[in-house]
């Protein structure tokens, strides 16, 4: 019952997404098209039981007063500020002078751009340290990223400037990026979608398991 | 209300670059509100756009919706421990919705797209380039094959098989190293942003 089920779902989901991808009339686009808005549903849910759950641990965290816990007040208020914020608007919540939107542009964009700006620094220090041009591979790999950081910049120009046109460091740029790049990233993407069909036939037919868990 | 704004957004832009020096209690200020403030955008957002749109609006059109509803609602039985184990049913369902429909998008555009647009014509009326151009089809089509001989693990790399192997790993190790350049430059035209951001916007000693 608690694996069977499970296993029976998930069969039936896969097996009329892949049909109705071949067969796309009726039953299998009305089926579908419930699915899909299904799947639309539960990831609204899901969104909420993630959401209870840093509630419920921050909640612990202030309760057991364990180390830092004051942030986590600063966690929980802010989380409802955005709520309070998102539900007072209504469906217009959107709107230019709402205050939901005044929180996205002043708190959420600057923060979300800012941690990933920070990597550029973590980036560096890395590739600082661990890039050796020790052997053939990892010569290429320096070389391809120091052409395509240098042509992707006005100096890497300037510096080929005297070169004729089609021969600069941005024109490299461009060929790495445009045929040995799309190359290997062609392969990888090969790679993983072999990977990732097989994968899902497992799943749908129920010969991997493990993503139901245990038996409790 | 907007110049306020500008100076919430620079004490926490400059919150988070704190963090080059050390952790600090600035940055984890700034760190739980970006905690707090982005989980409770991706409520708003999921329930405005998904559980509004998709269901509250259209549930007396079509009842097949409440089907949907009840299994989202089953997902937060996850956090009753004794009936935790009915949440795997939507899971089962996500996992299904996922296989089928990304293993056939993948299927799709990853092979078919991607193998069609490698085969280029090298000769022939159906080639109008130069040498150079010659060459770089070569290397695309040659480069992907050699990748792909280089991802296959039942046959021992070894002979003419190795040496295309090798040539696989030589195009792979290429890019790595442009989505490593690609990347870099991504995250400094960002912080190039923030920076703008403060001296622009905040301080005002950009015009």
């Amino acid at each position: 019952m608690r694996r069977e089920i499970p296993l029976l779902i998930t069969g039936i989901v896969g097996v009329v997404f892949v049909i109705s991808y071949f067969i796309p009339h009726f039953p299998f686009n009305m089926m579908d098209g419930w699915f899909s808005d299904w799947f639309s549903i539960i990831q609204a849910c899901a969104i909420v039981l993630g959401a209870l759950n840093l509630l419920l641990i921050s909640s612990q965290k202030i309760i057991r007063r364990k180390t830092d816990w004051g942030y986590s007040i600063v966690v929980m208020a802010t989380f409802f500020l955005m709520i309070i914020a998102g539900f007072s608007g209504g469906v217009e919540f959107r709107g230019p002078d709402t205050t939901f939107t005044w929180l996205y542009n002043f708190t959420f964009m600057p923060l979300s751009s800012t941690m990933y700006a920070i990597l550029a620094f973590f980036v560096a220090s890395a590739s600082y340290r661990a890039f050796r041009a020790r052997n053939a591979e990892a010569t290429l790999l320096l070389g391809a990223a120091f052409f395509v950081m240098i042509g992707r910049v006005p100096i890497g120009d300037l510096i080929t400037g005297f070169m004729p046109e089609g021969a600069r460091l941005s024109d490299l740029t461009g060929w790495i990026m445009d045929y040995p790049q799309t190359a290997g990233q062609r392969a990888i993407m090969i790679g993983i979608a072999l990977g990732l069909v097989s994968t899902s036939l497992r799943v749908i037919l129920g010969i991997e398991r493990s993503h139901l868990g245990g038996d409790s | 209300m907007d110049h306020f704004g500008i100076w919430l957004a620079a004490f926490l832009t400059l919150g988070i670059y704190s963090f080059l020096y050390r952790d600090n209690a600035w940055y984890k200020l700034s760190e739980s509100i970006f905690i707090g403030i982005s989980a409770g955008y991706w409520v708003v957002i999921l329930f405005w756009d998904n559980f509004y749109a998709k269901f509250w609006l259209q549930r007396q059109d079509d009842p097949m919706l409440w089907v949907g509803a009840a299994l989202g609602f089953l997902m937060l039985l996850r956090l009753i421990p004794k009936i935790g184990w009915i949440a795997r049913w939507p899971l089962a369902f996500i996992d299904g919705a996922t296989a089928g429909l990304w293993g056939m998008n993948f299927l799709a555009s990853n092979i078919m797209v991607q193998t069609k647009a490698t085969i280029m014509p090298l000769m022939g009326p159906a080639f109008s380039g130069s040498i150079g151009d010659l060459l770089s089809n070569l290397v695309l089509v040659g480069g992907t094959f050699c990748g792909l001989i280089y991802f296959f693990f039942s046959k021992e790399h070894k002979g003419a098989f190795g040496n295309a192997a090798r040539v696989g790993i030589w195009t792979i190790m290429i890019t790595f190293g442009a989505m490593f350049g690609y990347t870099v430059m991504s995250r400094m035209s960002l912080l190039i942003g923030r920076i703008d951001f403060l001296f622009r916007d905040w301080l005002g000693l950009l015009k």
